[in-house]
């Protein structure tokens, strides 16, 4: 019998790789896993020795290798799950995991329009996973990215949005500090970095913003009054995020 | 069928009976929306009802507010695993907009501004189960959170109560809303972990 997207199956820790002191990317090798699409997340259930169980949803970070996923970690100071996660769970260790999950908030490689994705925080994870999956598919779709952290000792996956790439533009914005000898303050994205960091609307892009509840409220009502059809914005917010 | 997560030893357990599998409680209140937040003027606000034969009730906002209304306290529950207790709500009981609405139908399409759909079984809108709401906590419901007014069906998980509801489509044959199509569970129920579509 071929198990389907909710079935539990038993991951294994193959790799951990620390994005920033309190992210970390957790590569699981998952027997049976479906594939994914970029945007999609996975459920991780954990199981305590007296049977208490919990479960949280992350955003896969990116494209499937066979049967190989990754997910990022942001550690939340007293969380439930987030501190085992990133500082207890070892390679080699099972974990329960289904998927994978959502259907509204993904980037398919077929698609040729224009992509504009506006990350704020950890709401960089399925965005990076739709930039990974265009480098994978070898999609010629012109991509913006426009990334809100709160210093550069907050960005994820860094090494690899440093790294030139054909039809993606990286904008990185700070809001505590910038860079050591950087002209320009630290801000909160405004209308002029979501004007300048993205596309016209005219272009009719896809639009994808994920973040914070207030950041991706901010974002998306500027990319409207930009003129941007409120139709091709996706949104995915963080609720209390993941603990 | 389950395996221990070895190390993991999760919270002091919740012996809270107010709180569904799976969930856990948060004091926020987290806002989860697929697109862009909505600006609904009341002056242009109207909710319609219509009915398996086409017939249309409408009520303006002011006919809304006019409407004798309840202060509903209920516990709330997101399928993305958080729950929220004691939240206290103003709004109409879908008992009082139905009461003269004449129909056969068992289904119902609940209908927001922006396209949003998402589908229930008519008896559960009725029998002081469901509201239209608007008021969160004594204050006007922010747009973030559905305002002008959204439905508030608390008994099954957030997504079904609607936020910025424009109407219902009362149908005599079930048919699937937004997350519902996109592989969410087509009733929803906490209690029973309804969370995905064959759950």
């Amino acid at each position: 019998m071929v198990q389907g997207k909710l079935a539990w199956r038993v991951g294994r820790l193959a790799a951990v790789r620390d994005e920033t002191p309190s992210a970390r990317t957790l590569a699981l090798d998952v027997p049976g896993w479906p594939g994914h699409l970029a945007g999609q997340h996975v459920d991780l259930r954990l199981t305590a020795a007296d049977g208490y169980r919990t479960t949280r949803t992350y955003s896969l970070a990116a494209p499937a290798e066979g049967e190989r996923v990754e997910v990022t970690v942001q550690r939340v100071p007293d969380g439930e799950v987030s501190p085992y996660l990133t500082e207890v769970f070892t390679v080699g260790d099972p974990i329960e995991l289904r998927g994978p999950v959502g259907g509204w908030f993904v980037w398919r490689p077929t698609a040729p329009d224009p992509v504009m994705l506006v990350a704020g925080g950890a709401g960089i994870v399925p965005l990076m996973a739709m930039i990974r999956a265009r480098r994978r598919a070898g999609s010629r779709a012109p991509f913006k990215l426009l990334y809100s952290v709160r210093t550069p000792e907050d960005v994820y996956y860094a090494d690899e949005l440093r790294r030139p790439e054909p039809g993606l533009d990286v904008t990185i914005r700070y809001t505590r500090k910038g860079p050591d000898g950087r002209p320009g303050e630290p801000h909160r994205i405004g209308v002029a970095d979501v004007n300048t960091a993205g596309w016209p609307a005219e272009f009719s892009p896809q639009c994808f913003v994920c973040g914070p509840t207030g950041f991706v409220e901010t974002v998306a009502d500027i990319l409207v009054a930009l003129g941007h059809d409120a139709r091709r914005v996706k949104t995915e917010r963080f609720g209390p995020s993941g603990s | 069928m389950g395996i221990v997560t070895p190390g993991f030893r999760g919270r002091a357990r919740s012996d809270d009976e107010r709180l569904p599998p799976g969930q856990y409680l948060v004091e926020d209140f987290p806002v989860l929306s697929a697109g862009p937040t909505p600006r609904v003027r009341t002056e242009n606000w109207r909710f319609t009802v219509t009915t398996e034969a086409g017939r249309k009730h409408e009520w303006s906002w002011d006919d809304l507010v006019a409407l004798p209304s309840e202060t509903p306290t209920v516990d709330i529950h997101c399928v993305t695993r958080w729950s929220k207790l004691s939240t206290t709500w103003r709004g109409v009981s879908l008992d009082t907009l139905l009461e003269d609405v004449d129909t056969a139908a068992d289904h119902v399409m609940v209908e927001s501004h922006g396209g949003y759909t998402t589908n229930l079984p008519l008896e559960d809108l009725l029998d002081g189960q469901a509201w239209i709401a608007y008021e969160f906590e004594g204050e006007d419901l922010p747009a973030e959170h559905g305002g002008p007014a959204r439905l508030l069906v608390p008994h099954l998980y957030f997504w079904k109560s609607a936020k910025w509801v424009e109407g219902l489509r009362l149908m005599l044959d079930d048919d699937l809303g937004f997350w519902e199509a996109a592989g969410y569970h087509s009733y929803g129920d906490p209690w029973r972990e309804q969370r995905y579509q064959g759950d």
